[in-house]
């Protein structure tokens, strides 16, 4: 009896093993080595990416992780990656870590880690830090921070959403009122009643913060609640904004999205996507390392200097008349003709 | 506020609340048959996560969204199997295994999720299925009968089930292994059987109800269910262990959450009150709890493996 | 069976139980680890560098070490309060509440006070991040043992409650204004006074104060439940409510004070995470675990594979510490998410509750002669928890 159960419970747990293995196996998946070196040319340095989310979440940390990969090789770097790192303590810990371990720039990518680099910053003077997307550096001398000007082209995207839009309501689900995210907001807002007051029609704007950067469910819920007040123009910032262009492709719906192209989410029904481009930024910073400064220094990305774009999807079919107006605003916004409310 | 109280919105926001309702009554119905039968199943969070997972991989593989859905059931009944395994052949202590379960689930979905799906698209829904005649019922027909079919598969299981264990030899087998297994043992019922034959159904409902959540959502991503499954097996305690008991507490969670998020996205609930609101579920439910608590016993053999001749 | 083979039988039987009871542990985590490698291969992943790397980031050095201590101090106390509720037959899930709670009274303690000096501000913290916790474990202990409300469904519905109120108040009331507000407000505390701060006593690495702390305090509480009258009474009613009760214990103060002692030690949890963080504030990013990164959950695992003994779960937690800190290793070396470990604990639970099956039939096979009558006392009303029956562990 008793051996019997022993022996049983060890097939079990030797099968369910190997069905494990199998399974997973079958898929034929493969893990991606993380740091490279890269060919010499320039001093070679060590960097460190902790974000909140994933590299592939096509959105906030994608945008940061593909300059990097993009850099790597001209740059001649050793990259290391810790993403999913969205326990701020933890992500303390790692940084704390890196920093110990003598990595040349460590990049902080969530506005959740501010606090982090505040108080780790003095304590190792070597390491420069980069923290974003935020405009303060703490006043220390070896912090650089770098920003998106998201309400830029959230301006463009809201001007061309009002446009578009029939009913002529929009919903915006924002994370958390902060960052990037709260720029892009609203500057987006501005844009649609920009267009409402040139071209003399009403619009409404619902705007909701879902209070989390990482729930998708919580943003597909708020889009949905919007599209049944009759919005049929959506847009949204942050990671977690698949849920909400999941709703935006089953019920038909516009969808813009920000950070990094969103057009292969919903491929008929993201009009365009602002599309952040650190790789500038990201070049400066390394030229001051390699100088010997390590920080005290504010980068901003927006749509005068290519470290936005608008990209427009190709699978929607965008009336000219409403693209011409965008492409006029964004040549205006980097002549600086036009400020965009922040 | 009074923008609430449009046709429109009141309604959309009870549909919203009954697909939101549907996961939670799918694993609570799952949950009420095990538990009944004496087996206390704190795992079902992670069977939902393993499930959903499964069916957003195979709806991205094959873009068949029933294959999906079976294919999330099946998840279901495999972990049944496990959960089955351990908690009556094993006889090992329910509620700490069902946490081990739930953290596995929890891990293991996500890890197969960053390894082995590259760029994370929504997947399309399911299409809401129209009851013809019924759905032109004003007001009504926009709440109840416009749902996709899982809301209503859900919904019609509750009629089900309750026959199921009222008025079949089955049910009644369940109930005697959760009531006094020594007895029912005593008259030939094979506890250890009916329990798993039990456990196997309530984790196959929960696989369903993961299938649910992820078709809902568009999208599966790490902790999708937000520890949805842990209240589910709370709603059973709320339903005082009666499906149409569980079906209530479904809903009546289901309409909290979809009112709290209609009234924030509207504006009613300021941006700085939203957090608070977001207690309004639970809170309602510990209330409703301590009200119920006292009329209603749980199964008496309820968490206690049954040992022959001990 | 002749009296020779018998015999034989007999003394395998007893080595069995040996080593049954004595080795189900840290089988149970052997056999997770090696279902872990198991999985490591299917994803393409190299397991021997994969643990190899787990293993240098969490024990190789004195960093690494303190960077694990730390990491297992919050989990000792969760552990720890655990011990106490589970032994009382009360399944405390609400573990990630009342961090939470802790939490949220520590950091209001310390903003309130922030002139008092180091050696009054650190214990009245502390204090209050018990007292918060307490008051989130009093809640449903005494749910259920005047109410008769169950407190799984309670703890959970309370964590989900602590989870929003912390949001809240940190987004809210109790938000650091003087952030740059151009950006919006991030959900954060002021800086904490420095004085309250709990100090690094091992210098150039993350071990502070906290660590001390936690392992006193889990002393303290083994004591508590192993040679005072009040651990008696917790350990009895665990063991049977109604016996205790016809032997007139005070069974529901009891089951309420060992919930509000595990609430406690959680709380207690929670003002570690905050005044050992490295940031020096409460800090969340609006996630359910933003604040916890689990840890509710992580203690019941930790204090499961420490036989539900505060002593041995000071080297659980720091097993486990060991392993939360190795997974982060372990991902940026094979790319294989940390999400590993979670699994791994999940299986390490299941294994460890599945062989205490066997445990229990190979103890009770030594007691009477072989056949189906195995000579256990007959049933009780309640049922002997199987893990805390496990009466040889109980007193190391």
């Amino acid at each position: 009896m008793h051996m019997n159960l022993v022996k049983r419970g060890a097939l079990v747990l030797a099968a369910a093993g190997i069905a494990l293995g199998t399974v997973a196996y079958a898929s034929g998946a493969s893990a991606a080595t993380r740091s490279t070196t890269a060919r010499t040319g320039l001093s070679p340095l060590k960097v460190a990416l902790v974000a909140p989310s994933a590299t592939n979440d096509l959105a906030f940390t994608q945008s940061m992780y593909n300059a990097l990969e993009v850099l790597k090789g001209t740059e001649n770097l050793t990259i290391s990656v810790s993403a999913n790192e969205y326990v701020v303590s933890q992500a303390a810990d790692i940084i704390e870590e890196y920093a110990h371990e003598g990595y040349n720039l460590i990049i902080a990518h969530g506005s959740q880690y501010g606090s982090i680099i505040e108080a780790l910053a003095p304590k190792f003077p070597k390491v420069s830090f980069a923290w974003g997307t935020a405009g303060s550096t703490f006043g220390f001398k070896n912090v650089f921070a770098y920003e998106a000007n998201s309400n830029e082209g959230g301006y463009v995207q809201g001007y061309m959403a009002a446009l578009l839009s029939k009913s002529k309501v929009l919903g915006i689900c924002g994370p958390i009122a902060t960052g990037d995210a709260k720029l892009y907001v609203d500057g987006f807002t501005a844009g649609a009643k920009a267009a409402a007051a040139a071209s003399k029609f009403k619009v409404t704007a619902h705007t909701a913060y879902t209070g989390s950067f990482s729930d998708d469910s919580d943003m597909a819920t708020c889009a949905k609640s919007f599209v049944s007040d009759g919005a049929d123009v959506l847009t949204g910032s942050s990671q977690s904004v698949v849920g909400a262009i999941g709703v935006a492709k089953s019920d038909n719906k516009l969808w813009f999205g920000t950070q990094w192209v969103q057009s292969s989410l919903a491929p008929h029904n993201v009009v365009a996507s602002q599309v952040y481009n650190w790789a500038p930024v990201l070049t400066q910073m390394f030229t001051a390392i390699r100088g010997g400064t390590l920080g005290d220094a504010t980068y901003v990305i927006g749509l005068g200097n290519g470290g936005e774009k608008i990209n427009f999807n190709k699978g929607y079919n965008l009336a000219p008349a409403v693209k011409t107006e965008a492409e006029k605003l964004i040549a205006q916004i980097t002549a600086g003709d036009i400020t965009v409310p922040q | 506020m009074s923008h609430f109280f449009t046709y429109a919105i009141l309604t959309a926001t009870v549909a919203t609340a009954l697909g939101l309702a549907t996961p939670f009554l799918l694993a609570a119905l799952g949950e009420t048959i095990g538990q009944r039968s004496g087996v206390i199943n704190l795992g079902v969070d992670g069977i939902m996560l393993l499930s959903a997972f499964a069916t957003y991989y195979t709806a991205l593989q094959t873009g068949n969204l029933f294959f999906a859905i079976l294919v999330g059931m099946g998840v279901g009944v495999v972990m049944g199997v496990v959960t089955a395994f351990i908690s009556v052949t094993l006889k090992a202590e329910q509620g700490i295994s069902g946490i081990g379960i739930y953290l596995f689930g929890l891990g293991f979905s996500d890890l197969l999720f960053i390894k082995l799906v590259g760029t994370p698209l929504p997947i399309s829904s399911l299409n809401p299925i129209n009851i013809p005649l019924l759905d032109r019922i004003p007001a009504v027909g926009n709440m109840f009968f416009k749902q996709t079919i899982l809301v209503y598969l859900a919904f019609l299981l509750v009629p089900v089930v309750t026959f199921m264990l009222n008025r079949t030899t089955f049910g009644m087998k369940i109930r005697a292994s959760g009531e006094n297994p020594a007895a029912a043992d005593s008259v030939g019922v094979n506890v250890a059987r009916i329990r798993w034959q039990a456990v196997l159904i309530g984790c196959t409902l929960a696989g369903l109800a993961g299938a649910s959540l992820l078709l809902f959502d568009g999208i599966f991503q790490e902790n999708l269910t937000q520890s949805e499954g842990f209240i589910a097996v709370a709603l059973v305690y709320f339903g005082a262990w009666r499906p149409t008991g569980v079906m209530g507490g479904s809903v009546l969670y289901g309409l909290a959450i979809a009112v709290v998020l209609s009234w924030k996205s509207l504006g009613i609930i300021p941006l700085s009150a939203s957090d608070l609101a977001a207690t309004a579920p639970a809170v309602i439910t510990v209330l409703a709890l301590l009200t119920v608590a006292r009329r209603f016993r749980q199964p008496a053999a309820l968490g206690k493996p049954y040992e022959r001749g001990g | 069976m002749s009296r020779a083979s018998s015999l034989v039988a007999d003394t395998w039987k007893d080595r069995r139980r040996f080593l049954l009871s004595w080795f189900a542990l840290p089988f149970s985590l052997v056999a997770a680890l090696l279902l872990g490698a198991v999985m490591m291969l299917a994803l393409g992943a190299n397991p021997i560098t994969g643990y190899n790397a787990l293993i240098v980031g969490a024990f190789d050095g004195s960093y690494a070490l303190g960077s694990t201590a730390v990491e297992a101090a919050p989990l000792l106390l969760v552990a720890v309060g655990i011990c106490v509720a589970f032994r009382a037959n009360v399944f405390n899930i609400g573990g990630e509440g009342q961090l939470a709670m802790g939490g949220l009274a520590s950091s209001a303690t310390a903003l309130a006070l922030p002139h008092l000096p180091s050696i009054a501000l650190i214990p009245l913290v502390l204090l209050a991040g018990a007292a918060g916790g307490a008051l989130w474990g009093a809640i449903p202990g005494a749910f259920k043992a005047y109410f008769n409300v169950n407190e799984i469904l309670s703890t959970i519905m309370l964590n989900l409650v602590a989870v929003q109120v912390m949001n809240w108040l940190l987004a809210g009331p109790m938000v650091d204004k003087t952030q740059n507000s151009t950006y919006g407000l991030i959900p954060e505390t002021r800086l904490l006074p420095k004085a309250s701060w709990l100090p690094i006593i091992v210098p150039n690495t993350q071990l502070h104060l906290g660590v001390l702390i936690a392992v006193v305090v889990a002393v303290g509480v083994w004591v508590l439940l192993y040679r005072t009258s009040f651990g008696f009474r917790v350990q009895a009613v665990g063991l049977s409510r109604d016996a205790s009760k016809y032997a007139g214990m005070p069974v529901k103060r009891t089951m309420t004070l060992a919930m509000t002692i595990s609430g406690a030690m959680c709380g207690l949890g929670g003002a570690l995470l905050v005044f050992g963080s490295i940031s020096h504030r409460m800090v969340t990013d609006g996630s359910l675990t933003g604040f916890t990164g689990s840890d509710g959950f992580n203690g019941i695992v930790v204090a499961l594979f420490g036989a539900l003994n505060p002593l041995w779960s000071i080297i659980s937690a720091f097993l486990f510490g060991g392993l939360i800190v190795g997974g982060d290793a372990l991902q940026v070396a094979t790319g294989v998410p940390a999400d590993m470990v979670t699994a791994l604990e999940g299986l390490v639970v299941v294994f460890v509750v599945s062989l205490e099956y066997m445990r229990r039939r190979s103890r009770a096979t030594s007691l009477g002669p072989p056949g189906r009558s195995r000579g256990r006392p007959p049933q009780v009303a309640e049922p002997v928890p199987p893990l805390v029956a496990a009466g040889e562990r109980s007193d190391p």
